[in-house]
């Protein structure tokens, strides 16, 4: 039962001189929908296009199901694509461009009505079967897009970025269309994508990467709460995680003291192997602060700070605090509250957060240690 | 909100005057590039001394004469024959010059192979180059092949996308249209023959238009090749046949000759205006994009 399974192994990709993917090994489950992330430009599309076989690698192979594909012509690999583009044939109605590579194969032609038929239903696109592609909305060519892949029933179905071209309101509707149509078909699915939210909303996994290798492979709740590098840990969640450089004081079996802000952290972690004086990177997430005067007095399991109001985005159902404050690497710290909270530029404000919230990474820009509890980090 | 009133009619005034100066200078501008037309269509039905002998553009006494005459030619061959023989060679041409073009740029805008640039610098360059520096060494290919006085030596060449600047537009018009499409058909199982005839193809189909539009037109107009490579009357084209009227006798019967050339361009006339709406878009689409 490996049908709908995908395994890199290996896999580079090199444009001439330049060497666009560096070596990247991955297994995707049948039935899982992954989601390639990363930023414009690190080589998602180009993997993409590896496993659809419109590139060929220049070295690893391929497998999908039990076959090695490295080297077959992708209508023989079993896959569909969505572009990013719709790529629709202007010249064929919905009906034709949807039957398309049924008629190519050599299907009889009320098989192929048949087949276009049924996907037609499923995305609603019954009554615009006659239309041309320049007579429909973007949303509904991407849906024509999405139809023409079902047609061909695929075991893999490869979509890139393929909401970038949509406005705000129909990008989150057609992103719960695609969860829907993914949970109806329960193919395996790659979904390449430069959004974190389209990629934390719909990924049973995320693989992100950066620069032509992987980042780090998991759950979406996975990386959000043990992002593996520094990478990771800014690129996953929104605002952005704050960053603030410390020095190691010393480590023990199961934490780690850092030295920040002029107070010392004792970090949760087990078997953490960094060394006293070390340039470590402790990140906090924007809605783990807690605010508030005397937040967390006497707790010795949080750490306080205090800072100036530099700026407040009020968005009504939360609150952006923008906090100046010493031995930042960023500058600034944003604070995430909930709810609609009135502050004044200018005023200070003191911040506080549970140290197992708090991440921490060596100079190399790697997760240091298994954190203390996933307990408590979860709490 | 009176003063807003007359200045608005002010302005409004002056817009007519200014279309009417406008239109006024094109529709006489106009007239005169097209004068010489109409004087060939009207002296068509004048008889022949009346051509140089008034100024009028409108004939005195209208006569079919010049018409009729003419089309039977002084020759022992009708104008039918040469209206035939010039689509004997413009067809096979037309037909090849796309065919031939649109592979050698589907190529050239699609696929990756050695020395590609070098290639493409090469094939501009003939676009550049004289006609008349490869007539001697064509014509004496050709008389070597044994195809002096056939249609041969006038098609066949089409048949290599010798024509570099229709080459060159739809290159340019390809380059204009992004390859997802392309890529989409090859995961829908075309092979590239395939992608070419059922997506590329009708979505060129603009410039292809105007390529057969082009290569018609010139064809039929073509006066040099036919002359250096046809030597029997009865395979003479219009150009010819044309020219042929003007110096079998001394007194040339004007009328016929310009009766003769009003039909002869008609074909051109009728193809345009067929294709009218594909030509233009297909002009300045491939200018646009490209
Ligand atoms: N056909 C190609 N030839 C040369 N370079 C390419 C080609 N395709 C992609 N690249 C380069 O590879 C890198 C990754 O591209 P891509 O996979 O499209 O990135 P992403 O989809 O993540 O934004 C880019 O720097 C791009 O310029
Ligand atoms: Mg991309």
């Amino acid at each position: 039962m490996a049908k709908g399974r995908v395994q890199l192994h290996g896999v580079m990709k090199s444009f001439g001189a330049v060497d666009v993917i560096k070596g990247v090994d991955l297994e995707i489950a049948p039935g899982e929908l992954t989601v390639f992330v990363g930023p414009s430009g690190c080589g998602k599309s180009t993997l993409l296009r590896l496993v659809s076989g419109l590139e060929l690698p220049t070295g690893g192979s391929i497998m999908i199901g039990d076959r090695d594909v490295t080297l077959v012509h992708p209508s023989e690999r079993g896959i569909a694509m969505v572009f990013q583009s719709y790529a629709l044939y202007p010249h064929m109605s919905v009906a034709e461009n949807m039957g398309f590579g049924l008629k190519i194969a050599g299907l009889p032609k009320n098989l192929i009505k048949e087949k276009v038929a049924r996907a037609a239903e499923i995305l609603q696109l019954t009554p615009l079967l006659d239309r041309k592609p320049r007579a429909l909305s973007g949303g509904q060519r991407q849906r024509v897009a999405i139809g023409r892949c079902i047609v061909r029933e695929p075991e893999v179905f490869l979509f890139d970025e393929p909401l970038s071209n949509l406005d705000a309101a129909l990008r989150g509707q057609m992103r719960v269309e695609i969860a829907r149509l993914h949970a109806k078909l329960g193919a395996t699915m790659i979904y390449v994508t430069h959004d974190q939210v389209e990629a934390m909303t719909l990924a049973t996994r995320i693989v992100v990467l950066n620069a032509g290798r992987v980042e780090q492979i998991g759950a979406p709740i996975e990386l959000y709460r043990h992002p593996a590098n520094l990478f990771v840990a800014g690129f996953i969640g929104s605002p952005r995680m704050n960053f603030m450089d410390g020095l190691v004081d010393g480590a023990e079996a199961d934490s780690v003291s850092v030295r920040l802000n002029g107070a010392t952290l004792r970090l949760p972690r087990h078997n953490a192997d960094v060394r006293p004086g070390a340039k470590v990177t402790v990140g906090i997430r924007p809605e783990h602060f807690r605010v508030g005067p005397g937040v967390d007095a006497g707790d010795d399991q949080a750490v306080e700070f205090d800072s100036v109001i530099d700026l407040v985005e009020r968005l009504g159902g939360e609150t952006l605090a923008h906090l100046r404050m010493p031995s930042l690497s960023d500058g600034v710290l944003v604070v995430k509250m909930s709810g609609d909270i009135a502050l004044r530029i200018g005023t200070g404000l003191r911040v506080g957060v549970r140290l197992a919230q708090c991440h921490l990474f060596d100079a190399q820009g790697r997760a240091v240690g298994e954190p203390g509890s996933r307990a408590a980090v979860a709490a | 909100m009176n003063l807003i009133g007359t200045a608005r009619r002010d302005a409004a005034w002056m817009g007519r005057v200014n279309a009417l100066i406008r239109y006024g200078v094109l529709i006489g501008v106009g007239l005169i590039m097209l004068y010489p037309l109409f004087w060939m269509v009207a002296a068509s039905f004048k008889p022949n001394h009346e051509i140089f002998g008034s100024v009028n553009l409108w004939p005195k006494d209208p006569t079919l004469d010049g018409v009729v005459k003419g089309w039977r030619t002084g020759t022992e061959y009708s104008f039918a024959t040469y209206l035939l023989n010039s689509f004997m060679f413009i067809i096979p041409k037309v037909v090849l010059t796309v065919v031939s073009s649109v592979l050698v740029a589907y190529g050239f805008a699609r696929f990756r192979m050695p020395g590609k640039q070098l290639w493409f610098a090469l094939m501009v360059a003939t676009i550049l180059l004289p006609k008349s520096v490869l007539l001697i060494p064509q014509y004496l290919m050709f008389r070597e092949l044994g195809w002096l006085d056939t249609y041969l030596p006038l098609y066949i060449p089409c048949a290599f996308a010798t024509d570099g600047f229709f080459v060159f537009m739809v290159v340019q018009f390809l380059r204009g249209i992004p390859p997802d499409m392309e890529e989409a058909a090859v995961i829908d199982g075309c092979n590239s023959l395939q992608v070419l005839w059922h997506v590329v193809v009708p979505v060129i189909m603009p410039a292809i238009i105007s390529i057969a539009l082009f290569q018609f037109m010139w064809s039929l107009n073509d006066f040099l090749y036919p002359l250096i490579y046809l030597s029997s009357v009865g395979k003479y084209p219009v150009a010819l046949a044309l020219k042929m009227a003007i110096d079998v006798t001394e007194a040339t019967a004007w009328n016929q000759v310009l009766a003769m050339s009003t039909i002869a361009l008609l074909p051109s006339l009728i193809v345009f205006f067929l294709a009218q709406r594909y030509f233009v878009e297909g002009i300045t689409s491939g200018s646009v994009k490209g």
